[in-house]
């Protein structure tokens, strides 16, 4: 998959994560726009983990602060 | 995607490192407000026995201590230690490694290869440097630790301390395990975390199939029993030996601080190079070794354990009719039936809990109150943790205590 075939996978799969219906752009943050907590991001990861088949370890997590960054990673990690 | 440092926070700090903690000030601030005694500023000015102290004045009994076993006034247990403290000394000024390994601790790590009969003991200071040393140290750069979501926090800082890949799974989920143990690139080392028993609500971990799975694909598996040794398998080796899976688990770790009455924590393992711990864990050589008197109230603790058939199943008629009698009462518990010693009591909310805790305290008896984020699912719970020391008398009493508190609170009709 290239990049814009991920990122709409994944604007497919946090829209029911986004509760507040934030509108998503790549500078959009989890913690700050979002407003994701622990549980949600566990959860939300999950999901990505298994429909890409790829891990995103706690260490990657803590470097995906924006939307942006997470559709970079997985478009990495999925190759 | 952490949600630890909150944005906000960190622009207008004016340069007060403290002002992180301002949400946490004010939690506890309204908490208070409430008029509610502090649940996390008890002071037990005297204690009588494992199971009764006198906390804030008040005579009370003891329901949320770990003490399962009640060893903590033995008199075998006791005279051990009095004995240590005049031969040895009130502590050994240094670490394992240099001048703080005394007999003590030898015959300590003896008691425990004994009791688990494994080949290789250590002992540490505390039970959450025991989880610490050992997860840093073994699960290094390019290695994964795959773990339950909701692993005591020893366990968490033990994967922050090292440099390894950390990939948790959702709270006893075998298939979101087994998932994750499948996707670590090939040739990485691999290492499963888990616990016998989970303390928060006190169920158990499905450990057969687990550890089945973990040495499918090839990982090491290093699994707590902090909260079953001493009263659950054949030999109370813990939920591992129940489930008959010891002897394919590389690591049990377990602590001093519950079933054995006292203050310290180890490793045990199979493992032939097992030894070069001692040298190359940093909590285990950059702090000074347990108390002679401590040791030396472990090892007779841990041996008389070994020989308490009558005290396990008196443990187990505790903690059954005590899940029983709150389930009857209405309460909602952490699970269906009763699986440990712990028995968690859901709360609606915090400030409820912290209602319902007050009153059970004004009723005499004390129990543990939690909440997030130490919690699964920012649930706030009261838990119970039965010892074998209570009587039947006494269990009769907790559960009237719980049904007053639980209908003057409202938590029941
Ligand atoms: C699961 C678990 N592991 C480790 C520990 C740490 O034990 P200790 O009190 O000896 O530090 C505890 C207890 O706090 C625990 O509940």
């Amino acid at each position: 998959m290239d990049r814009a075939e991920v990122d709409s996978k994944i604007r497919e799969l946090i829209g029911p994560f986004n509760k507040k219906g934030v509108e998503i752009q790549d500078s959009t943050t989890f913690v700050g726009d979002f407003e994701f907590d622990s549980l949600t991001v566990m959860d939300f990861v999950a999901e990505i983990e298994d429909e890409f088949d790829i891990i995103i370890s706690m260490n990657q997590q803590a470097e995906i602060e924006n939307y942006g960054q997470l559709v970079d990673a997985v478009t990495k990690l999925q190759d | 995607m952490s949600d630890t440092s909150s944005p906000e926070g960190t622009a207008d700090s004016g340069g007060d490192l403290f002002s992180k903690f301002d949400d946490i000030i004010a939690m506890r601030e309204g908490l208070l407000a409430t008029g509610v005694e502090d649940p996390f500023n008890l002071v037990m000015e005297k204690v009588l026995s494992p199971t009764r102290a006198i906390c804030n004045g008040r005579d009370t009994i003891l329901l949320g201590t770990y003490n399962y076993m009640g060893m903590t006034f033995d008199p075998d247990v006791v005279d051990a230690g009095k004995q240590a403290l005049a031969d040895f000394g009130t502590g050994t000024t240094g670490s394992r490694v240099l001048n703080g390994t005394y007999q003590g601790h030898k015959e300590c790590e003896d008691a425990l290869r004994e009791f688990y009969d494994m080949d290789h003991a250590m002992v540490f200071s505390t039970g959450y440097l025991a989880n610490l040393g050992i997860i840093s140290t073994i699960a290094g750069k390019g290695d994964y630790i795959i773990l339950d979501i909701d692993s005591h926090a020893s366990i968490w800082d033990g994967c922050a301390m090292g440099n390894a890949e950390v990939v948790p799974f959702k709270h006893n989920d075998i298939e979101a395990m087994e998932k994750r143990l499948r996707r670590v690139p090939e040739g990485a080392g691999k290492l499963v975390i888990l616990e016998g028993v989970y303390s928060m609500l006190g169920d158990l971990a499905p450990l057969k199939e687990m550890v089945a799975i973990a040495k499918k694909y090839g990982a090491m598996v290093l699994v707590d029993e902090a909260h079953s040794m001493g009263f659950i398998g054949e030999h109370g080796r813990g939920v591992v030996e129940d489930e008959g899976v010891l002897d394919d688990v590389d690591f049990i770790i377990g602590t001093f601080s519950k079933s054995v009455g006292t203050v310290g924590g180890f490793c045990v393992s199979n493992h032939p190079k097992f030894e070069i711990m001692r040298l190359v864990c940093r909590p285990y050589v950059f702090t000074a070794s347990l108390p002679p008197s401590v040791v030396a109230t472990a090892a007779t603790s841990i041996r008389k354990l070994q020989h308490a058939g009558n005290k396990r199943g008196h443990l187990w008629e505790n903690s059954r009719r005590l899940h029983k009698g709150l389930t009857d009462l209405g309460f909602q518990l952490g699970t269906e039936e009763c699986q440990s010693a712990i028995v968690a009591v859901i709360m609606p909310d915090l400030e409820r809990g912290a209602g319902m805790w007050e009153a059970l305290l004004k009723e005499g008896l004390y129990v543990n109150l939690a909440r997030p984020p130490a919690t699964p699912a920012n649930m706030t719970l009261l838990r119970c943790s039965l010892c074998a020391e209570h009587s039947d008398e006494e269990v009769g009493t907790i559960l009237g205590m719980f049904e007053r508190a639980g209908r003057n609170t409202g938590i029941i009709s």
